[in-house]
């Protein structure tokens, strides 16, 4: 079984909302990244997305944008990151994805893409400039190996939400308001009709992601759902200590952890 | 073929969240595209806003010159606007207008495509946003203000590399943001479904006038027809009539920069690969993990690192030839074009202008287009500058 679908089941077993950290591979360093995902793990992540740097990432705010290009100088390609998902994935069973752009896989060739994703222990990917309808550029070699593609739905999908949500696997992206990655003060979504049309129809639970900040917002967004995706609040944080990160973020992830479960 | 493909190019590769404005653009595009009002609309813009016809000029002096084919010069340069840019805008805004649309957003390189958007915004009244990469806005500053008179905020990108595709970059993210009331005005043939398919349709009354005064002037169709390719705008526009001509050569000139051996280089064709970018699958210039290159060329309106797919489509099949032209050919065939017709190009058509001036002499009793996609005002002191002359603006 792909190891997202038994942590949802653990979860849902538990009554617990699923917590899904984020870090960008290579930021500072491969090595503080890799002790920063355990480290995530250790203070309560589920589920943690592997940022795959790319020199054009459209879909971020400015903080994950500065994240890949501190990566990228510092030579990061996806050949180091597969290693590196070997190293954790030897220190624990947590299911670990990777968020990345098309062209990564497409140039590195999806066949091969998708076989290192499931030597290396990777257990899906997020392709958020992969809409739906074009899927079947990677889906065809992701089934192949076991791999989840995560879709994506956003309050813009309107009529679109109810066929996307209905095809899902592992669990289903639902981006909190129209825009990029990055931390917001307030959201103009109307949550409970956007989730409603999601839970009618979802195939996989839900999480929501896109501007999630910190423990409270975490806890009023994870009621509408089965869990919370944070990005740029940690990357923000990685930014401001550097090799020095992974024990604030480990305590980072502990209040938002806290802040579910309470 | 699945819809919005040429080959295996094109499709439409785009976040989430503007996926269903695509489809609303999309639809709309097949509303109007066959709406006698609306094309009646676009017909007397185009005629009386925008000067069309453009002039079919034969070049006399060039062609005794140079000694070979027949040189003859399609006049975009004489629109409003100084470019073939407008043709697409009056297109995309007159459609963004009917679909209840207040705000539009675009992204320039040179400048050419900010000002027909602002232009055309000022002319609809609409709110108006471009984004314009920092390099871009120092290199082109005149264009900038030009904007600004027009009542457009002109936002300076300062990501990644500070140049075009950067600033496509930017708009994306600004759609993706504002997705419920901003149109985005792409200014070539390029991102995602349907994009390309109705930019060249705006665009392709170049090539039917060209066809049109052709045979009007020689009882013939030419022999080529030749244009710059960045995205590749005003070469398909000048292209499509004729890609069922088969005895109609199709020539692109691209931009070569310092030349496609050197890393400053934006000849995507004669160096890229397939990749997935801005919405398309078509030809980039990127690394072997499919990182972007950064890309170089004088001609800020060709420093982009793609091509539009139907390009990449017109080149894989053969029927459109794709040549590399330098900052040093293109700056002489500008100067050229400039003492010899007195007419100043554009630097991006003065890649066009370099290419007919390699191949005409061979040519012999034939004849050849050159579609001058635009004027060469902006770029006096950018020229000034690479012969080392400084020159106070």
């Amino acid at each position: 079984m792909n190891r997202i679908d038994s942590t949802f089941e653990k979860l849902r077993a538990q009554g617990r909302k699923a917590l899904i950290t984020f870090v960008t591979a290579g930021d500072p360093d491969m090595d503080t990244t890799v002790k920063t995902v355990l480290e995530m793990y250790e203070n309560g992540a589920d589920i943690v997305e592997l940022g795959v740097p790319f020199s054009d990432p459209i879909a971020e705010g400015v903080t994950i944008q500065e994240a890949s290009l501190r990566s990228l100088n510092g030579g990061t390609t996806l050949d180091k990151i597969f290693p590196a998902a070997e190293k954790i994935r030897k220190s624990t069973d947590k299911a670990l994805v990777l968020m990345m752009y098309l062209n990564t896989i497409f140039v590195y060739g999806c066949d091969k893409f998708f076989s290192k994703c499931a030597e290396y222990g990777i257990d899906g990917v997020i392709v958020p400039d992969m809409p739906y309808e074009e899927r079947e550029e990677i889906s065809p070699f992701a089934d192949k190996y076991g791999i989840h593609c995560i879709n994506l739905v956003s309050p813009a999908s309107r009529d679109r939400i109810k066929k996307i949500a209905a095809d899902s696997n592992g669990f289903l992206y639902c981006v909190s308001s129209n825009g990029v990655t990055g931390v917001r003060s307030e959201y103009k979504t109307n949550f409970d009709e956007f989730f409603g049309i999601i839970k009618e129809n979802a195939s996989c639970p839900c999480c929501v992601g896109f501007g999630i900040s910190g423990p409270e917002q975490a806890k009023k967004m994870a009621a509408y759902c089965d869990g919370v995706i944070i990005g740029s609040a940690i990357v923000r944080i990685i930014a401001a200590n550097g090799a020095e990160s992974p024990k604030p973020v480990g305590e980072f992830v502990r209040s938002v952890r806290d802040g579910l479960d309470s | 073929m699945k819809k919005g493909r040429f080959g295996e190019f094109g499709g439409q590769y785009v976040p989430e969240t503007v996926m269903n404005a695509v489809c609303e653009l999309e639809e709309a595009y097949n509303r109007y595209k066959d709406d006698e009002e609306f094309k009646e609309e676009l017909r007397k813009l185009y005629c009386e806003y925008a000067n069309r016809p453009s002039l079919l000029y034969y070049a006399e002096r060039m062609t005794n010159d140079l000694g070979g084919a027949k040189i003859y010069i399609k006049r975009e340069d004489l629109n409003h606007t100084g470019a073939h840019k407008v043709n697409n805008c009056l297109g995309q805004i007159l459609l963004a207008k009917k679909m209840g649309k207040k705000r539009i957003i675009a992204e320039t390189g040179a400048g050419q495509h900010g000002v027909a958007t602002a232009t055309v915004c000022a002319l609809f009244g609409l709110e108006c946003c471009v984004y314009m990469g920092e390099e871009d806005t120092k290199r082109q500053s005149l264009n900038v203000y030009r904007m600004e008179l027009l009542g457009a905020k002109v936002v300076p990108v300062k990501s990644g590399t500070h140049t075009l595709k950067d600033a496509i970059n930017e708009a994306m993210r600004d759609w993706c943001t504002n997705i419920e009331t901003t149109f985005y005005c792409i200014g070539s043939v390029m991102g995602p479904h349907p994009y390309p398919e109705m930019v060249r349709d705006f665009q392709k009354i170049i090539g039917e006038e060209i066809r049109e005064q052709m045979l009007r002037a020689e009882g013939r169709l030419p022999d080529a027809v030749i244009a710059c390719v960045g995205g590749g705008s005003n070469a398909m526009g000048a292209f499509y009539d004729f890609i069922g001509e088969k005895d109609v050569r199709l020539i692109g000139a691209e931009a070569a920069g310092r030349g496609i051996d050197t890393a400053e280089t934006a000849a995507t064709l004669s160096k890229g690969s397939v990749g997935i970018f801005h919405g398309m699958k078509s030809i980039f210039l990127q690394d072997e993990y499919g990182q972007i290159a950064p890309v170089y060329s004088i001609s800020a309106g060709l420093d982009y690192p793609g091509i539009g797919p139907e390009h990449a489509a017109l080149w894989k099949s053969g029927r459109g030839e794709y040549v590399p032209i330098t900052d040093e050919e293109a700056v002489q065939a500008f100067e050229y074009l400039t003492r010899t017709e007195g007419i100043i190009p554009a630097i991006e058509s003065a890649h066009a202008v370099a290419a007919a001036m390699k191949i005409a002499p061979s040519m012999k009793d034939k004849i050849i287009v050159i579609n001058l996609s635009g004027r060469g005002d902006k770029d006096v002191y950018s020229i000034a500058r690479y012969r080392g002359k400084e020159i106070n603006v």
